[in-house]
């Protein structure tokens, strides 16, 4: 679908140096919207979760979230951030129909959180980004342009409105720009977001799921000369919207971009589109002729200050945050760092965390998130987190197999059953008849049926070639299509030929 | 004192049609008595943009089945400026972009007010969004001044000026942005009072400027405009910048005030409001009420002395820069989407398009020129220039106040620098017509009360005395207006409004 020239990523390095950046917008998982008292609670039937304020109607006013600012505050914190004393929010004028007002009331010059950092590691390196501000804004409503081929509004015939995104409460975080990262750029920027999300998950503070849009990404990537001075010109690439298309949009862009620097052509300071589908960019509008948004403070607010002690108790009661958590968890777990590296990048700490807490062992649990898991996701291009199997279900898949009901291939079909929707691992177990059989007469039957089907190989076995057990053992094995254990059937075979 | 009882309902204070349905009387009769008044009168006055007699009547026939008439506000009728949002009750702001809007919800003034009983008459007409200052910018009719038909009832709250004043309402509310209660009030010899800002809930007024939005009472004395600010006011958990005090005890002062006794009440007479070097555009007559006025509150025992506030000059040219401003984010949500009119949209345009066209027809001339006004002083490069270089006036301002009120405990001016002029004199002349505002900014811009009572008449027209307090203490305005009120009436034997009612009595003015 692109036509955009790119260079081999390896050889854009040989010439330039990226600078990425990252913003970074969370909806919070606040019961209420930003300003209303409308719920937050994500599927509705469009525009059944609005109300005068959030649909902007004449006269309506705004009131603060206290839970949204508190939300934000343990954020900032958490990354290392200085929280204002005093405050205020501003509108940021434009016309678009997604937001009702004709602004959104967000914060300018003042936000809630400044100058912090995040650590994120890449192959045992730590980069430090550092953070430019969190603040606090409203979500936007949600167009559906119908007709067209684009799903863009040009070309569409009609497009509604659903305004039960609009008011949500929405932190953006935003990095100042990170440079040094060079061929780790674009895991640099997926890391950090991992990390983020991570952070996010710690605190709470929202659901942060992907899918559904409660954590979006927009990526800045510029290059420059190598030993050049100053930056490039950056775009911002938005709609990135998985752990893995941050990593692809950073790697498209610096592709894209050297190919135009390569042939003297000047980037266009602009606003892009990342296309999961095909993992490129394309050009939206241009930050050239950018809309002067006539920011000013928001005087249907009244100004946040933050009052010192309670901040204080904030920062107190902030959870372990996962940096820390690994650290513990390493030690406890008895892993190296690297080991937990990988866990990091896989994104599974959490999920092994938690299914460690749901009863499996550390080894068994980082077993099946690094292996089966991580290839089921793979296959399916989804991340971890996004399998629709839980950490309490693999540890109970985890206790099917060390109780012997099942070995570790029934468990992977036990598994195909619990990703496809058929109930917890117990339950299919039960409902696909995966258990392993025991010394019944079922498998007594088929192993006399495999001395019997093969007097060769059970000749040899009785003559002390003892190897030769296996060949037996694999045609149980295939009768009773896998259900049988394997150790089980190697000793009743050697009761009757040894 | 002696002031008669009218038997005619539409002169009537509040406090009168209190005690007569207390006495027996039907909220039903009193409504029917305004409604006859609004039939026959108001086709000529242009007060009304919108009037529902049945629904007025059912919600009086309700409170009279319900048996609680004549206990509170239950079974008076009110006027809404257009500006408060009705539920179910077509609200437009004086504007076409809204024409046939229903809201979905009440305003918590309109919801306040119902809940006291009282029954609304209709909504009153106004400047667009309330800009402007003769009510000639509604986009539906022109008011008329009843006074004089040929001459503005002021504005921007000139349909309840004018429904009061001639007896279409016992009382209204209005709003007051840069002066839109106090001048119409004085113009048309009513008390109007704006409250401190933050002080009466802003939830469901169609917002014109943010920072400086208040509703507040219109009435025939100031005893019937405090009962009304008292049933209006107080903390509203929808409104973030209403300030959580309770209720104020009004009416009590207004009574109190009444007495006449002023002895230990400081006032100063702000002099860059029609004082000393300070005239140009006041007329001759309006400083000439304003002094006498004076000197009555001098008689009943106030302490008069005149005070200076520079920073009082700057107010017109600051209050320029910081509605517009805010009317220019405020007036953004009318793009024809969700709402009210929308141009164009026959499928051969697009989106931007539709919504220059709807806004270019929707608008008025003088909602586009603030528009355009506030667009720019927010604009990148001129924002520090203009909306920043405002707020600092505006805290000069603010501290001028504070610095009087070190000395004094209210402050006095003319309302207005005239009295109401012809319509169409001003409308040409944008500038002229925002002088009507010169006297009532400064206290917007610092957020303060301020009530407006009629002090006499100039060219048999009302003039208006300002008088100014502190920030919430609505309750000296009350008082001090009182006295006013009450000794100009003894004096003159009958209220001041009832010179109105003769006039009208005598046909072409034949005595």
């Amino acid at each position: 679908m692109s036509t955009d020239r790119l260079v081999d990523f390896d050889e854009v390095l040989t010439r330039y140096e990226p600078v990425i950046g990252l913003e970074t917008h969370v909806e919070l998982g606040t019961a209420s919207k930003m300003f209303c008292g409308c719920s937050t609670t994500f599927g509705g039937e469009p525009n059944t979760q609005t109300c005068p304020v959030c649909l902007g109607l004449p006269g309506s006013l705004p009131v603060a979230n206290a839970a949204a600012i508190e939300s934000t505050i343990r954020i900032g914190l958490a990354l290392g951030c200085r929280i204002a004393t005093w405050c205020r929010f501003a509108r940021k004028n434009y016309f678009y129909p997604d937001i009702p007002k004709g602004f959104q009331t967000t914060q300018y010059d003042e936000p809630l959180c400044t100058a912090g950092h995040l650590d994120v590691e890449v192959d045992g390196e730590t980069y430090r980004v550092e953070i430019e501000r969190v603040h606090l804004e409203e979500d936007t409503g949600k167009n559906l342009h119908v007709g067209g081929a684009t799903g863009r509004i040009h070309g569409a015939d009609h497009s509604l409105i659903d305004y039960n995104r609009a008011g949500i409460p929405l932190v953006e975080i935003v990095t100042r720009p990170i440079p040094g990262a060079g061929a780790k750029a674009p895991e640099v920027a997926k890391a950090y977001v991992t990390e983020l999300r991570e952070i996010l998950l710690a605190l709470g503070v929202s659901e942060v799921r992907m899918e559904q849009g409660n954590l979006r990404c927009d990526v800045n990537t510029s290059l420059a000369p190598i030993g050049s001075l100053e930056w490039g010109t950056r775009t911002e690439t938005k709609n990135v919207n998985s752990l893995r298309s941050v990593e692809r949009a950073v790697r498209f862009e610096m592709r894209r971009q050297a190919a135009l620097l390569d042939g003297d052509v000047r980037i266009l300071q602009e606003t892009r589109h990342f296309h999961e589908d095909t993992g490129t960019t394309s050009p939206g509008r241009s930050k050239e002729e950018a809309t002067d948004y006539r920011y000013f403070p928001e005087p249907d607010l009244v100004p946040v200050a933050p009052d010192e002690e309670w901040v204080g108790k904030l920062l107190a009661d902030l959870p372990e945050l996962p940096a820390a958590r690994r650290a513990r968890l390493s030690e406890e777990w008895g892993i190296a760092p690297t080991e937990m590296a990988w866990l990091v990048n896989a994104g599974a700490v959490g999920l092994v965390g938690d299914t460690v807490a749901a009863g499996a062992s550390p080894a068994d649990a980082r077993k099946w998130w690094l292996g089966e898991l991580a290839r089921r996701a793979n296959d399916a291009g989804v991340e971890l987190a996004e399998l629709a199997v839980t950490p309490a279900q693999v540890a109970e898949l985890v206790g099917l197999v060390s109780a012997g009901t099942i070995n570790d291939q029934l468990a992977r079909q036990a598994l195909d059953g619990v990703l496809a929707g058929e109930g917890g691992p117990a339950q299919v177990v039960e409902s696909r008849g995966l258990a392993v059989l025991g010394e019944s007469d079922e498998l007594v039957t088929a192993v006399d049926a495999a001395i019997e089907g093969n007097p060769d190989v059970a000749e040899k076995v009785r003559g002390g070639k003892v190897q030769a057990i296996g060949a037996l053992v694999g045609a149980v094995m295939k009768t009773t299509r896998g259900k049988a254990d394997a150790a089980t059937v190697k000793r009743m075979l050697e009761e009757r030929l040894c | 004192m002696s002031i008669p009882v009218s038997t005619d309902v539409t002169s009537m204070t509040v406090d009168q049609i209190q005690a007569a349905l207390a006495d027996g009387a039907t909220a039903v009769d009193i409504t029917q008595a305004y409604l006859d008044r609004i039939a026959s009168a108001d086709g000529e006055l242009g007060a009304y943009l919108h009037v529902d007699p049945e629904a007025a009547v059912a919600v009086a026939d309700a409170i009279d089945a319900a048996g609680t008439r004549g206990t509170g506000l239950n079974g008076v009728p009110v006027a809404l400026k257009d500006v408060v949002v009705t539920e179910g009750v077509p609200t437009t702001s004086g504007s076409r972009i809204l024409e046939g809007w229903r809201p979905p919800y009440d305003a918590t003034v309109a919801a306040r007010l119902k809940a006291a009983g009282t029954v609304l008459l209709g909504k009153t007409n106004m400047d667009e969004f309330a800009m402007g200052s003769s009510t000639e910018n509604s986009a539906y009719r022109i008011t008329r001044n009843p006074w004089d038909p040929d001459r503005i009832p002021g504005g921007s709250s000139g349909g309840s000026s004018a429904a009061v004043a001639a007896g279409l309402a016992p009382w209204a509310i209005g709003t007051d942005t840069g002066g839109s209660i106090r001048q119409p009030a004085a113009l048309t010899g009513l008390v109007g009072h704006k409250p401190t800002y933050g002080s009466v809930s802003r939830y469901g007024l169609i917002a014109f400027s943010s920072s400086l939005d208040q509703a507040g009472p219109m009435a025939r004395t100031v005893l019937d405009a405090a009962l009304l600010h008292e049933a209006i006011g107080g903390h509203d958990a929808l409104d973030s910048t209403s300030i959580d005090a309770p209720v104020p005890v009004l009416a009590e002062c207004a009574r109190r005030g009444a007495a006449g006794d002023l002895s230990g009440i400081r006032v100063g007479v702000v002099r860059e409001l029609g004082g000393e070097g300070h005239t140009d555009g006041y007329e001759d007559g309006v400083l000439s009420r304003v002094a006498e006025a004076t000197a009555l509150l001098e008689g009943m025992g106030a302490e008069v002395r005149v005070v200076s506030c520079p920073a009082f000059d700057l107010a017109l040219a600051a209050y320029y820069l910081i509605a517009p401003s805010e009317a220019s984010s405020n007036l953004a949500r009318f793009d024809g989407v969700r709402y009210g009119l929308r141009v164009g949209d026959d499928g051969s345009r697009d989106l931007d398009e539709v919504m220059a066209l709807t806004r270019e027809q929707g608008f008025g001339a003088e909602v586009k020129r603030r528009i355009i006004l506030g667009t720019y002083a927010l604009s990148s490069g001129y924002y520090e220039a203009y909306y920043g270089q405002a707020q600092k006036v505006r805290t000069l301002i603010s501290r001028d106040f504070s610095a009087a009120f070190a000395d004094v405990d209210v402050l006095v001016s003319p309302t207005t620098p005239t009295v109401a002029f012809p319509l169409g004199a001003r409308t040409g002349d944008p500038l002229a017509m925002y002088a009507a505002d010169l006297c009532t900014l400064p206290a917007s811009l610092a957020g303060l009360p301020a009530i407006s009572v009629p002090c006499g008449l100039s060219e048999g027209l009302p003039v208006g005395l300002q008088i100014m307090a502190p920030a919430l203490a609505d309750d000296r305005c009350y008082q001090v207006a009182a006295a006013l009120e009450a000794a100009q009436d003894d004096a003159r034997g009958h209220r001041f409004l009832d010179q109105l009612s003769r006039r009208a009595a005598t046909p072409e003015g034949a005595a």
